[in-house]
């Protein structure tokens, strides 16, 4: 049985007490607009969420990320798009967390906690989980790593202070290229947003370019060692990022069930309640198990990972889950809605929206399936 | 300075459209709906930390509630209030405002001396407004209500108090009982960090024996007044396709709210 404890009830609660009063109120205008409220990561900020799994003495509140899975469902409840520009902030945080030595994890992690917003930038033209394809570069020159490339479909490549990029910073003893990890200041030059995507769904953040135009690091912000670019990138994404999918998803899962039950409640045809309809008492039941189901693979992962155990296969399973249910309930709860459910005075066309750009987040449906089914053909 | 807030959980406003009434008993089914701390409630634990963080304060919380309370009281903690105190007992059902006052004021006694004690002018369930003004009786303090603005100027404190045409202000020394409004204050969002340290904060519980009081002094048997009936008003729609050009359809309209109590 999933149960989650009395802190952690207290923590949903204030939160959704949050949401309901500051993100909920404004989800269809930042949908319809297309941008990050910026202002909104700040107020985060100050709640203890963006810090939410840092540890205190680098001034964040010391949860985990089962705390962090919470915030993001209720979040996305409303609003999908603004929680993936949180959870992407997340993932630049994770990284100098785990593999940042500790005068890196001193300058960085406090800023991070109260205010300054992180992007993580692994993602070229040529592809996300081709890391060897990889063309952005970095060398070595006079005692400082000069930058360059382009990197693309980077969320919050519009608004993050602080950047951690993955380069190719030469080749191996095999011809393998070698990847390493940088952290990039707020304001050093040649360090730009590029192009802005107009994305499907998610909107609320900003997804676009990265564009490293001989952008010059000290070599103290090189994180890990040279090389590690590989293990710090995929490990983030696939432990970090994709459970914050799966708990995006979630919220998206959510926001149909109750959207489909008040709705069904509600509207009255033939003198009854819809809800009295047979079929559409199908589309509950499915939408409820979808999202039950979502909700116990979802923090079965999570609590994986808080346990400090191998959890890559979990994340997967319920990232994959979790969003590919959200496109399906979505659709689900717009045929039940009828009319209402393709006008945009409604929610639930941003639901499929959100739902079907949430796929490509953090690696598609089949790159989760063959990570899934790796681990059970092993 | 020495602060009490007492609090009341309510039927949580959000959940207002599924409130029962006991058609036996008469009373609400508190249990059926999630409980939230009193929204005035609320707006007084925020104007005590205002005053903690301008003036230094230890800030206690106090209420009178089931055992399941303790869970809506803890959201006072994870605001920043020092510690909790919740009354509870069988014996304490039932209470009217006079003996819920009654046991607050037993509780306050036996904690300490305090120099301001808070609490919302109004619950939303109830709504009678007495508890401030019986609290402040009972403890032998001048007590205010509809409390718009506390400021303290010395050792003075100056209340600003909502009037129907305006507001009043008063000056006076503490101790003082005031019921604060909503537009006091807007309560600060809880942190995650307020949530964790809430857990380890002092949460006293005390029952009947725990006070000055005999069972005849609290609760139902103790209470002064006795609810009435109480119903649920019949909430029927009604659809009426209304004929004529704008103005015959304006007159129609006028016509059908006059008819059935809107407009007077």
């Amino acid at each position: 049985m999933l149960k989650f404890s009395e802190q952690q009830e207290q923590l949903r609660k204030v939160v959704r007490d949050f949401v309901e009063k500051e993100i909920a109120t404004i989800a269809s205008k930042i949908d319809q607009e297309d941008t990050c409220p910026v202002e909104l990561l700040r107020m985060t900020a100050q709640l203890g969420y963006n810090g939410v799994f840092v540890p205190e003495c680098y001034q964040g509140v010391g949860l985990g990320y089962t705390e962090r899975a919470i915030i993001l469902e209720e979040i996305a409840r409303h609003s999908a798009g603004f929680a993936l520009a949180l959870m992407t902030h997340h993932l630049g945080v994770y990284a100098i967390l785990t593999w940042g030595n500790e005068e890196q994890k001193q300058k960085y992690l406090p800023k991070l906690c109260s205010g300054s917003i992180a992007g993580l930038a692994v993602t070229e033209p040529g592809g996300g989980s081709d890391f060897a394809g990889m063309k952005s570069t970095g060398e070595l020159v006079d005692g400082y790593w000069v930058l360059n490339g382009r990197k693309c479909f980077i969320t919050n490549s519009h608004c993050a202070d602080i950047n951690i990029v993955v380069v190719r910073t030469g080749e191996d003893e095999k011809g393998r290229p070698r990847m390493s990890v940088f952290v990039i200041d707020e304001n050093t030059p040649g360090c730009k947003p590029g192009r802005k995507e107009k994305k499907t769904g998610l909107k609320g953040s900003d997804m676009g370019d990265v564009i490293l135009d001989n952008v010059k690091v000290p070599a103290s912000n090189l994180i890990g060692k040279p090389g590690d670019g590989a293990k710090i990138g995929l490990g983030t994404i696939s432990e970090v990022g994709r459970s914050g999918m799966a708990a995006i998803g979630l919220g998206i899962l959510r926001a149909c069930l109750e959207d489909s039950v008040k709705f069904a409640k509600e509207r009255i045809i033939y003198g009854r309640p819809l809800a009295k309809l047979t079929n559409i008492q199908f589309i509950i039941a499915q939408n409820r198990t979808d999202y039950e189901a979502g909700r116990l693979l979802t923090y079965n992962a999570v609590g994986i990972k808080d346990a400090g155990l191998p959890c890559v296969p979990e994340i997967s399973i319920a990232k994959y889950f979790t969003t590919e249910a959200a496109i399906n309930t979505a659709k689900r709860t717009i045929d039940l809605m009828g009319g209402y459910g393709v006008i945009c005075d409604y929610p639930v066309d941003r639901y499929l929206r959100d739902a079907v750009a949430s796929i490509p987040s953090g690696g598609t449906s089949y790159v989760m399936q063959i990570i899934i089914a790796g681990s059970a053909l092993s | 300075m020495n602060i009490a807030v007492c609090v009341k959980p309510v039927p949580d406003p959000k959940f207002y459209d599924k409130i029962t009434i006991n058609p036996e008993t008469k009373l609400l089914e508190r249990n059926k709906i999630p409980m939230a701390i009193n929204p005035s409630d609320k707006n007084a634990i925020e104007a005590a930390m205002r005053l903690k963080e301008l003036l230094g304060a230890k800030v206690i919380l106090i209420s009178m509630a089931p055992p399941e309370a303790k869970e809506v009281l803890k959201e006072g903690l994870a605001m920043g209030i020092d510690e909790a105190y919740l009354l509870s007992d069988r014996a304490f059902a039932g209470a009217d405002t006079y003996a819920t006052a009654k046991t607050l004021a037993a509780g306050l006694n036996k904690i300490g001396l305090f120099d301001l004690i808070l609490t919302g002018s109004e619950s939303v369930d109830g709504g009678t407004s007495h508890v401030p003004s019986q609290l402040g009786e009972m403890m032998g303090m001048p007590h205010l209500n509809h409390v718009m603005a506390v400021e303290t100027e010395g050792d003075i404190l100056k209340v600003k108090t909502k009037i129907e045409n305006g507001y009043m202000l008063y000056e006076g020394l503490p101790p003082m009982v005031l019921g604060v409004s909503k537009e006091i204050n807007t309560p600060r969002y809880v942190s995650l960090m307020g949530v964790v340290k809430a857990q380890g904060k002092p949460f006293t519980v005390w029952g009947l024996n725990d006070l000055q009081l005999n069972a005849d002094d609290v609760g139902l048997a103790g209470s002064l007044t006795q609810p009435g009936s109480l119903r649920t008003p019949p909430i029927d729609r009604k659809v009426e396709m209304l004929d004529g050009d704008i103005e015959e359809k304006a007159e129609k309209i006028l016509k059908i709210l006059y008819a059935a109590g809107v407009l007077n």
